[in-house]
């Protein structure tokens, strides 16, 4: 199984940000997005985790295979970090949070109401998430934000060891996690042309 | 879905505002009502059923906005649709925790009100029970405002006035079988339009708010 | 040649610039003759007077305020299925209009009432149904207004369409049900024996055509309107990124 995403155009706000991106995932794989602001690397993630349509192209695999995590951690601050991380593994239904926790290294913060934790603490919360839904596609947006360097290599552990279970990850990020498996995609050659509007017509204001 | 529903509650007691909010909300209400009309027990009496009806919406309508919002801002709604659960169960279960949280207290806070307002005594009975029917169905309707308002800034305002009209029914049905009840007359044909109104919101508008939030989340 | 080829912005374009005189001319030719027609040429009734005459107003309008909505749902419901933009705002180009007619049938039906019932408003069914269709309209057109991205506006207005619409059926029922009313019976109908004097119906019903007419043409220049503001608005975008 594995993820192929062939000549795909996306759309932001109504127009097209990105023209024509084609890649492939396997298991074991690491892919790394790169390019400026705005190129489309969150609405390229968005599109294949199947939160928006794209303009075309296709995407093959199936959305249950998928887990995704944006710029925000879906964290309720009133429950506690094992009652946040059991209520994703409920609705995922996977059981066991303890992996997860050890992984991310939360087992001392476990009891701790989640509006207590500080933000890099929210963020490794955030990943472990990604631990209990027992998915095997990680599409992530950005994970290292408001990371220390100990909870980067945290978190490029728990990659490796995702990898190496035979899952695999597409993520957006500045940062070179040291993972050797990982391939980079430069996104600037899929940027979509800005073609001026032909005259008289009306069509091209609804691409 | 029975994890989400515990979360919801679970979220709802911790923030302290979901119980007691609404239902200080309909306190205060019905008790303007007797400052407004005068305490003239007769006229209360005859009223009080349109107007705890009324409160009751009104003291739903209140809490509406919070049912999607905050699992909005924080990303839960965008991590929920992509969970294995489908969002037509995910709106439906965020209603009737919703409901749980706001129209149950409401349905058993009116018979005390009720008291305040001098409803006659056949009228409990009624009372209780359209509620407790009715409720549901305006806490259905709410979630499909809530879902179509979900990612505008300042959606409340705009929210009561998409849900308010689309409560009508459910107010002019569930007030008449209590006012048919006070006054002795048969119940079943406005108590049946109430069913039927809060089974066909149960049944339809969990995919209309569904579609809604799919939408919103591009 | 299919209908849907007027489901291309550009097409719609060309063939409405066509259309759009002859259809306005054709409305203002039919509303001054129906109008003047039921005005000044027809007798006054022998119980409500002169103010019988209003109808001439009142009835097109009422017509037109529900058949907006329906046009809507239709509208919306095209969008929903086969995404032709032109459809969905052309909705939102009647939706206006829709609650000018509501308004309008609700004013002449206060000023006609004053002296007919001896009250501008009663909560009759009828009366209390074109204020529930007001307040849908409302909501519509501020449900547009307040969102930004305008497919994201489409698709949520049409859903609120659907909904409002079963919700408003729903509505006319309960109100029915809730009173029963003092308005008169139908002015216009082809099966039953109580409706108004052939010598009210005919301009009557040239008053429709041409408040009909008028729909149609408003409808048209909004929604040349909206799709310009759309390109405008897709040019601006292009410029912003060039």
């Amino acid at each position: 199984m594995e993820l192929t995403v062939t000549d795909l155009s996306i759309a932001r706000g109504g127009l097209p940000v990105l023209t024509g991106v084609s890649l492939r995932l396997g298991p074991g794989r690491a892919l790394v997005l790169r390019g400026p602001n705005g190129i489309g690397k969150t609405t390229l993630l968005r599109t294949i985790a199947g939160l928006q349509p794209p303009l075309s192209g296709s995407i093959g695999l199936p959305p249950e295979d998928i887990a995704y995590a944006g710029h925000a951690d879906g964290i309720k601050p009133t429950l506690s970090v094992t009652e946040n991380l059991r209520f994703w593994a409920r609705i995922f239904g996977t059981g066991d949070i303890a992996p997860a926790l050890g992984a991310m290294d939360l087992v001392a913060l476990a009891e701790r109401p989640a509006q207590s934790l500080s933000a890099g603490q929210k963020r490794r919360l955030g990943l472990a998430r990604l631990l209990v839904t027992g998915r095997r596609f990680w599409l992530l947006d950005e994970p290292t934000v408001s990371l220390d360097v100990a909870s980067v290599a945290l978190f490029a552990g728990a990659v490796r060891a995702h990898l190496a279970q035979g899952g695999a990850a597409l993520m957006a990020t500045h940062i070179d996690l040291g993972i050797a498996e990982a391939e980079v995609l430069d996104l600037t050659a899929f940027r979509a042309a800005s073609a001026a509007p032909a005259p008289g017509g009306f069509d091209e204001a609804f691409a | 879905m029975t994890a989400l529903l515990l979360r919801d509650l679970t979220l709802a007691l911790r923030a302290g505002g979901g119980f007691g909010l609404s239902l200080a909300f309909f306190l205060i209400v019905t008790i303007l009502v007797p400052f407004g009309v005068g305490p003239e027990g007769g006229t209360l009496g005859r009223i009080a059923p349109g107007i705890l009806w009324v409160g009751a919406l009104l003291a739903c309508l209140l809490s509406l906005d919070r049912i999607f919002a905050l699992d909005h801002e924080d990303g839960t709604l965008d991590l929920l649709a992509t969970a294995p659960i489908p969002l037509e169960t995910v709106t439906a279960t965020k209603a009737l925790a919703h409901w749980l949280t706001t129209g149950l207290p409401l349905t058993l806070a009116a018979p005390v009100l009720g008291v305040l307002l001098n409803l006659p005594v056949p009228g409990f009975f009624w009372l209780t029970l359209s509620l407790a029917l009715g409720t549901p169905a305006l806490s259905m309707i709410g979630a499909f405002g809530a879902a179509l308002t979900v990612g505008l800034k300042r959606g409340g305002l705009l929210l009561s006035l998409l849900v308010l009209p689309l409560y009508i029914p459910t107010l002019i049905f569930g007030a008449d079988c209590v006012r048919r009840g006070v006054e002795g007359l048969p119940t079943a044909t406005p108590f049946l339009m109430l069913v039927g109104i809060t089974l066909g919101s149960i049944a339809i508008l969990p995919f209309a708010a569904a579609a809604a939030i799919r939408v919103n989340l591009r | 040649m299919s209908i849907w080829e007027y489901a291309n912005p550009k097409k719609f374009m060309q063939t409405s610039a066509w259309a759009l005189p002859w259809v306005t001319g054709l409305a203002v030719v039919t509303l001054v003759a129906g109008l003047i027609w039921g005005f000044f040429f027809t007798p006054d009734d022998f119980r409500m007077g002169s103010t019988v005459k209003i109808i001439y107003i009142h009835v097109p309008a009422a017509i037109m305020a529900t058949g907006t909505w329906f046009m809507m749902l239709a509208a919306s419901l095209v969008w929903l299925i086969r995404r032709h933009h032109v459809s969905v705002l052309a909705a939102k180009a009647a939706a206006p209009i829709g609650t000018t007619m509501t308004l309008i049938g609700l004013f002449t039906g206060a000023i006609w009432g004053q002296p007919m019932w001896g009250t501008w408003w009663a909560w009759d069914p009828r009366l209390t149904a074109f204020l529930i269709l007001f307040l849908f309209y409302l909501g519509y057109i501020a449900l547009w207004e307040a969102i930004e991205d305008p497919d994201t506006a489409a698709d949520l207005t049409s859903v609120l369409c659907l909904v409002g619409s079963v919700f408003a059926v729903i509505s006319r029922y309960a109100v029915l049900f809730w009173n029963q009313g003092l308005h008169q019976g139908s002015s216009l109908s082809l099966d039953q024996e109580e409706h108004v004097a052939d010598v009210y119906a005919w301009p009557l019903w040239v008053s429709i055509i041409g408040f009909g007419l008028l729909f149609v043409s408003l409808v048209l220049i909004r929604t040349r309107t909206e799709i310009r503001k759309r390109r405008l608005r897709a040019l601006e975008a292009r410029e912003r990124m060039a």
